[in-house]
């Protein structure tokens, strides 16, 4: 029982848990502000992700790739790189998958690997190229990426327009059944929720992160050449090629994520008119998670929640869009500056020693 | 200052702490690195808050509760490492956060004229209008005194104030401060150099882990009395050492020319060889092409031309880990920029030149296990004093850093060892330590070679001496023989200038 409290007190535990808190108090007073009842909307909130099966899973889906490019900005990050294209990794993650999808007929038990790893390695090839410029070039890695993030929208439709979209459609055709990777059991159990194995695949995926990074040699490198270049040039390391091979790694993770949201999800791709907003969404997710790959599932847990439950926060309370958007806000908000969340805590840690 | 107690998770930085200053004196607080001095001008300047005791000033009893607080009470803190803004100029700096307004300008003029007089009158050569980044580090610091006098010190910390400084910025230094002691200011410096006290200060202090150990007046003391006080033990400045046994050339250097930073040529045709069983020591001031040997030496910098030899075989321009596994290493002269990976554990810093050796790695993943056990190993036989191999080597004292890496360096029993400035920054138990090894390792029937600033250091660990000047070595003299005034014409190239040099 003592442990349990002492687990609940622990600062690594409270910052999190009071910032939330936080940030939920000034989302609500910004809701009082513009006339709504906070109290209702959150109500609305809980019951939209936790009242049916069907929401509940579909929260699911949506946490699902959130982890991915969380993963994959946390990963550049531990290796000194801002990852900021982890949003067009993940569309050439999609456009690899749809292709092996729509255009390979295989068994499934080749074909959904080939077009997940075809995605995985779309990602890589694409994020690298950031990793290419800035190890050969020394163009700074946040420009290129976010740059290529455009170019993998407009590559993206272009590829689907020139050969997978029927004409007049907006949308490609379906990839073949053994590419698809729904749980289709999980899925009738939860109201036809839109589940798939890519969510297994990112727990797995955060363990991959875990063991890469702190138990091989590879990972050693990497933390090495992000934490001090020139120490390691010093010992021997290939700074540059760490470089390249840090952003080919976390390309990967947001490559799988658009690779399973097609497979798992949409099994077509459509044509996109704005960029789907996940490898932004991951940046924050990452930041949430404190750049670990548990703070980062944890990170999507807490960011799919919110956005998910904003829908129902949007019919049931009748609060806009705009003002929901300030409460998940202000909660990232808190979340991000654990400095401010200390100063709140200190006392109820400073009780704690007082009372033992 | 009354005793003062700061503690830390695990330590007690201060432990009842008293001691005080007389005003227009310039009192030393001497101590090794980590005994607890910095924490004590911390608790001073207000940057940390004492658990226990008080601080007096003027004989009344204050509370400092932050560097604002500091200032307003008269007390300035020179920093070791500056805090200026690159960019900005002299002026610029100096009037940060305090600046001379017209409407909602900043006057510059006014500002510009403040800096001069207040230079004339302390004797603190600037030019208010230069750029930071352009002057030189002895004019950095002026700056940095300036500053503390423009917000009106009248009593000013110095922390480490030469540990940057060249021997002729250090004599300037000197003056600086005997000017403002006439003036009326009142100076504390913190260092671990006993010349320095014995030649500037009034009264001294010493501080050993944590405590108050002594307090005395400068002229009743002595250099080896207060080195025993500061470390505890008896300290031998001279370094013992046997007559060197040189064998066979281990590293050659042939006609090495390199480009330096600046584009123009940093080596020009240098020459040289180091043989088994002696420390060559390279002398030479600052900036006369010594960072960019080793860097070429090591791998981490091209050479136009020429060739460099080790144990006869062609390492001219191989990569730095070729070159580390050929049989080199290398105690670099930044340890925070080069030598140790901060933020990693003490443990993952002592194998990072060998972490990939089938000891450590075995399919491509690291076996901890046996990575802490050599870590153990090696800080247990070098005395590194750290509180777990699992700590972060930026949680470590200077010296206990530079003893990690010599320690990884040794360890790898290099033919060649190269140590770059090992002692900077030192106090003298940790300098002796590292003498000591040094020739430990020539006495094995190494080679090591050594490149100091610091003269002293150069005469007594090196058998041979080679002086560099404008990236050649103008000659070569045997330690034992030669004298501080030959080194010194040779440095400045004195020897080779044909009649009517330009000796500066």
């Amino acid at each position: 029982m003592n442990k349990a409290i002492a687990i609940f007190t622990k600062e690594s535990f409270l910052v999190p848990v009071i910032a939330i808190i936080l940030g939920l108090l000034v989302g609500a007073i910004a809701m009082l502000a513009g006339g709504f009842n906070p109290i209702l909307a959150y109500t609305a909130l809980v019951e939209k992700v936790f009242g049916s099966a069907y929401n509940f899973g579909e929260t699911i889906r949506q946490i699902t790739p959130l982890i991915f490019t969380g993963l994959a900005v946390a990963f550049a990050f531990r290796t000194g790189l801002f990852n900021i294209g982890a949003e067009g990794q993940f569309i050439v993650g999609m456009v690899a998958a749809t292709t092996v999808g729509v255009a390979f007929e295989l068994p499934a038990i080749i074909h959904a690997p080939l077009a997940i790893l075809a995605g995985a390695i779309a990602g890589g090839l694409w994020g690298s190229v950031a990793g290419y410029l800035k190890a050969k070039r020394g163009v700074n890695e946040v420009i290129t990426s976010i740059m290529m993030n455009w170019i993998a929208l407009y590559l993206a439709n272009w590829v689907m327009n020139s050969f997978f979209v029927p004409k007049g459609q907006q949308r490609s055709e379906m990839v073949h059944d053994s590419a698809i990777i729904t749980i289709t059991w999980l899925s009738q159990m939860f109201d036809n929720a839109r589940l798939h194995w890519g969510t297994l695949i990112a727990v797995l995926a955060a363990i991959f992160f875990y063991v890469i990074m702190w138990k091989t040699r590879t990972g050693y490198e990497l933390r090495a050449v992000g934490l001090n270049p020139h120490a390691s040039e010093y010992a021997g390391m290939n700074v540059n090629r760490n470089v390249i091979k840090a952003m080919f790694i976390s390309g990967l993770f947001a490559g799988i994520g658009g690779a399973a949201e097609i497979l798992g999800v949409f099994h077509y791709q459509a044509i996109l008119t704005a960029q789907p907003g996940y490898g932004f969404d991951g940046i924050a997710v990452a930041l949430i998670g404190g750049n670990t790959p548990i703070g980062v599932i944890l990170g999507a847990i807490l960011f799919g929640i919110l956005s998910f439950g904003a829908a129902g926060i949007k019919f049931t309370a009748g609060v806009p869009v705009e003002l929901i958007r300030v409460v998940i806000a202000s909660v990232i908000f808190f979340v991000a500056a654990h400095g401010i969340v200390k100063v709140f805590v200190k006392p109820i840690l400073k009780k704690k020693e007082g009372g033992n | 200052m009354r005793g003062i107690t700061k503690r830390f998770p695990g330590i007690v930085a201060n432990d009842n702490i008293s001691f005080s200053v007389k005003k227009g004196e310039i009192h030393a607080l001497l101590g090794e690195n980590g005994a607890g001095k910095s924490t004590l001008m911390n608790v001073l300047f207000g940057l940390y808050q004492p658990e226990e005791g008080e601080i007096l000033i003027n004989e009344k009893p204050v509370k400092i509760t932050s560097p604002n607080v500091a200032n307003e009470l008269g007390i300035g803190m020179v920093h070791q490492h500056f805090m200026l803004v690159e960019t900005f100029t002299v002026t610029e700096n100096i009037v940060l956060g305090n600046e001379p307004k017209s409407g909602l300008q900043i006057d510059i003029k006014k500002a510009v004229k403040a800096v001069e007089e207040l230079s004339n009158q302390y004797g603190l050569k600037v030019d208010p209008n230069a750029k930071i980044e352009q002057i030189s580090v002895g004019m950095q610091q002026r700056v940095e005194i300036l500053k503390t006098l423009y917000r009106g010190a009248d009593i000013l910390i110095f922390d480490e104030p030469t540990a940057v400084l060249t021997p002729q910025e250090i004599n300037e230094l000197i003056e600086i401060m005997q000017s403002l002691v006439k003036e009326g200011k009142t100076i504390i410096l913190i260092t671990h150099k006993l010349k320095e006290i014995m030649a500037v200060c009034d009264s001294v202090t010493i501080i050993r882990r944590g405590k108050v150990i002594d307090s005395l007046k400068v002229k009743d003391t002595n250099p080896d009395d207060l080195a025993a006080k500061m470390v505890g033990r008896e300290v031998n400045f001279s370094v013992d050492k046997q007559e060197a046994q040189p064998k066979g050339p281990i590293l050659q250097v042939e006609n090495v020319v390199t480009r330096g930073n600046r584009g123009v040529n940093a080596l020009n045709g240098i020459s040289f060889e180091v043989r088994s069983g002696e420390i060559l020591g390279i002398a030479g001031v600052d900036g006369n092409g010594q960072s960019e040997l080793i860097e070429v030496l090591t791998g981490l910098r091209k050479a136009d031309s020429g060739r460099v030899l080790l144990n006869g075989k062609d390492i001219t321009n191989h990569t730095p880990r070729d070159i580390s596994e050929s049989g080199l290493s290398h105690i670099p002269e930044d340890r925070h920029k080069r030598g140790l990976v901060l933020d990693f554990t003490m443990s993952e810093n002592m194998v990072l030149e060998t972490y990939f050796h089938p000891t450590f790695n075995k399919n491509g993943f690291l076996d901890y296990a046996a990575i802490d056990k050599h870590a153990a190993k090696l800080i247990e036989e070098f005395d590194v004093r750290t509180p777990s191999i699992h700590t972060p080597a930026r949680a470590l004292s200077g010296g206990n850093q530079q003893k990690a890496i010599i320690a990884r360096e040794v360890d790898k029993n290099p033919d060649l060892l190269i140590a770059a400035q090992p002692t900077r920054g030192l106090d003298v138990g940790a300098i002796e330590f590292i003498h000591r090894r040094l020739v430990d390792q020539r006495d094995k029937g190494k080679a090591v070679l050594m490149l100091s600033l610091e003269l002293d250091e150069i005469i007594n660990v090196s058998d041979r001496i080679a002086v560099i000047y404008e990236g050649k070595i103008v000659g070569i003299v045997d330690a034992k023989s030669t004298t501080e005034q030959e080194l010194g014409l040779m440095m400045s190239g004195g020897n080779r200038k044909q009649g009517g040099g330009t000796d500066e």
